[in-house]
């Protein structure tokens, strides 16, 4: 170790690891539907493909879990979104390939990608 | 990237309930389900919760599910892992409030804990540094040598007001200042890792998770004081805190945090380990460092004290465990903050070890000045089985019990010496109704009659002496005069030997005789032991009229001293039973084979 640049270096890289350990009352939650008809329709690749783009993106304070069937099935997978203070928005019929605009729009400027949200298929 | 993290305790209070096979299966099945590269398994140190133990927690969920089987293992990953259904079943009760899941921070054990000393215990893989400095590990050490002078550093630790939390509580910022004032060729940086209190497990809970915190503390003080080289005594009886440490100490050589210009500066400093074989002696500071020099570890008179004189003759400084844990977030969050913490003289927090009657065993760490009250009925979950409160014994074998009378004291280093207590290492045993308090203190001094090193006269022959008279008292052998003679005995040995071992040995008998003197009378007037606990006091019996003749008991009586009598209580259709005292060895096993609640002990 040679410098304080280098220990900040490894910490920014490990960090993010760690941030899921924390209950972060402020965090933003995307919430995956995982049921049986969730997993058939596809919802594991989604799963993935959000904690790789917000990896690859480095926000700290997003946390992606797992949740049941909300009762929706035939729009599987579904993803819900909460940023604390504004209303839930429900992706519907997700894919990998959806992800990374949701994460760019929606995460980290705060724009609804309404095209993919639930209320475009109704 | 994962998408979740499993932690499982690996602690050696779960380790013992098979943790290490819970990490194994639980690979084993996320392997199966394909799930290995989204879900991590992590094996932490000490969740302070024990008595729950094994502990698996589940991020980003923060689910806490306790006492877990092997055979539950399966049944999480499917559900939990693979599903997102968490599995409510084998969550820690109290986090599941009607339906909905309760945050850990919330439950009484944790809300009104605050840790900092075990602040990554439980959260980080002790095994890994890249996790130490994400919690900005080595970020202290980082700015002491970059932004600081060595007397800044003892001047911030010296305004935190911390003390030693190893016993006594001496200011440590003084002991640096003391240290670095005296100019030698070589100093020494040492730990004492010697936790040697029975059920005091704060020290090796933080060694087991978080070593790396400790190994920045002792580089800092290096620096502050002059020194270039460190040693952490720790005994040989912690193999999981040995092998980690030793780990901890690899890696950080590895990255340049220990050995030679250390981030680009002139400063060198290296960490080595010293086993100790369990001494209890070996955790005063004088008998420690002969250990270590590789001699028999005797204390020696002090003045000389170490910070002139110590390991080989050079300037040292020794701290414990969970005294340098507190240094690295001083640095980085000043003395003011950790001033704001605790009571007027003493500062910060406490770790304690909760154990005895109370629900809840485990590690616990308060602010200063927490009342015994917040800490056994609160956090400990207060006595099960709906027994009374006694009294709680701190500071181990040198310390003292506090009667109920003074559970709204606020804890402090001050308030527990006052009260004839102190504060010790943090071991706090709660005794319910059913304990003896001759018996504890005989218990104690037991301890310390083996553990005297036998160099000095009044420690040696005092503490055996004063075991013979306690035996007797419980052997209902004892005069009034002996309990007058005892007292006197105790402030004896501790004025007149040399080290602390003996200064404080008699304290468990001084503090009982002084709080529950009607005890020791009983035992000795009365031949009665109330608790039930001394065996030569203790008399079982049959009430013949509650005899229903079943013959549990006899059958159950190890010595045979149970037979059948000819009398039959009214109402009875088989005649009773009774017990030859002659013949009873006092075990006790019928009393629980009884459902008629015939036998009475007393």
């Amino acid at each position: 170790m040679k410098s304080l640049a280098e220990l900040q270096a490894i910490r920014d890289k490990a960090k993010l690891e760690l941030n899921m350990r924390h209950e972060n009352p402020n965090a933003i939650r995307v919430l995956v539907g995982m049921a049986t008809c969730g997993i058939a329709a596809g919802a594991r690749p989604v799963l993935n493909a959000f904690t790789e783009e917000v990896a690859k993106r480095n926000l700290q304070d997003v946390t992606i879990t797992q949740t049941g069937c909300i009762g929706i099935c035939q729009f599987e997978p579904v993803v819900e979104i909460e940023i604390p203070g504004e209303d839930k928005v429900t992706y519907v019929k997700m894919t990998p390939e959806k992800v990374a605009k949701v994460v760019n729009d929606h995460i980290v400027n705060r724009n609804v990608v309404t095209e993919y949200t639930i209320g475009a298929y109704k | 990237m994962y998408r979740s993290n499993v932690l499982v305790c690996g602690g050696t209070g779960c380790t013992s309930s098979d943790s290490l096979k819970i990490v194994e299966k639980l690979k084993e099945e996320i392997a199966a389900r394909g799930l290995e590269k989204e879900v991590n398994v992590i094996t932490t140190g000490c969740f302070g919760l024990c008595a729950l133990g094994p502990i698996v927690v589940v991020y980003p969920e923060g689910s806490f599910y306790s006492m877990v089987k092997i055979d539950d293992i399966p049944e999480i990953v499917e559900e939990h892992l693979l599903k997102g259904r968490i599995v409510t079943r084998l969550l820690y009760q109290e986090t599941v409030v009607e339906d909905t899941i309760k945050s850990l921070n919330d439950t009484a054990f944790y809300a009104k804990q605050q840790r900092i000393a075990l602040r990554n215990c439980g959260v980080i893989d002790p095994e890994k540094i890249d996790e130490y400095i994400a919690m900005d590990g080595y970020a202290a050490l980082g700015k002491v040598l970059t932004e600081m002078t060595p007397t800044e550093v003892i001047e911030t630790i010296l305004a935190s007001g911390l003390r030693g939390r190893g016993g006594a509580g001496f200011p440590t910022g003084l002991k640096w200042k003391f240290a670095a004032a005296n100019d030698a060729d070589q100093k020494y940086v040492c730990c004492n890792a010697d936790e040697g209190d029975p059920g005091a497990f704060m020290d090796r809970s933080i060694l087991e998770g978080d070593p790396h915190a400790l190994l920045e503390a002792m580089a800092i003080a290096g620096y502050a004081i002059g020194a270039t080289q460190g040693y952490v005594y720790v005994r040989a009886e912690y193999p999981i805190a040995v092998n980690r440490l030793q780990i901890a100490i690899d890696q950080a050589h590895e990255y340049g945090l220990l050995g030679n210009n250390i981030f680009g500066t002139d400063f060198c400093f290296d960490v080595q380990l010293r086993l100790g074989a369990g001494a209890f002696v070996c955790g005063e500071e004088t008998s420690l460092m002969t250990s270590i020099e590789g001699k028999r570890g005797e204390p020696r008179p002090r003045p000389p004290f170490p910070a002139v004189k110590g390991l080989y003759k050079k300037p040292t400084i020794l701290n414990n465990v969970e005294t340098y844990a507190n240094i690295p977030r001083i640095i980085l969050l000043g003395a003011d903050w950790f001033n704001s913490i605790g009571t007027e003289k003493s500062k910060g927090t406490k770790v304690f070890a909760l154990g005895g009657k109370i629900e809840h065993t485990g590690l616990v760490e308060v602010p200063m000045g927490t009342t015994l009250r917040t800490i056994v009925e609160e956090i400990g979950g207060g006595i099960p089985n709906g027994k009374k409160f006694k009294a709680a014994q701190t500071g181990g074998p040198s310390g003292g019990c506090i009667p109920p009378q003074h559970l709204d004291i606020p804890i402090d280093y001050d308030n527990l010496l006052a009260i004839g207590s102190m504060m010790g290492s943090g071991g706090l045993i709660v005794m319910d109704e059913t304990t003896c308090m001759v018996d504890i203190a005989k218990f104690f001094l037991e301890f310390t009659v083996d553990e005297s090193c036998g160099k000095c006269t009044p420690c040696r022959i005092g503490t055996k002496r004063l075991l013979e008279m306690l035996d007797k008292i419980t052997k209902g052998q004892g005069t009034l005069e002996m309990i007058d003679e005892m007292e006197e005995l105790c402030h004896y040995i501790k004025d007149n030997s040399l080290c602390g071992l003996g200064q404080t040995a008699p304290n468990p008998v001084l503090s009982t005789l002084h709080y529950f003197r009607d005890e020791y009378v009983q035992h000795v007037v009365d031949k009665k032991c109330v608790a039930g606990v001394c065996k030569d006091l203790l008399e079982f019996s049959i009430i013949k009229d509650k005899c229903f003749g079943c013959s549990m008991c006899a059958r159950q009586c190890p010595a045979g001293a149970i037979t059948v009598t000819d009398y039959t209580a009214p109402g009875k259709k088989k005649p009773a039973y009774e017990i030859d005292t002659a013949k009873c060895v006092k075990c006790g096993a019928c009393l629980p084979t009884c459902k008629f609640g015939a036998i009475v002990k007393g």
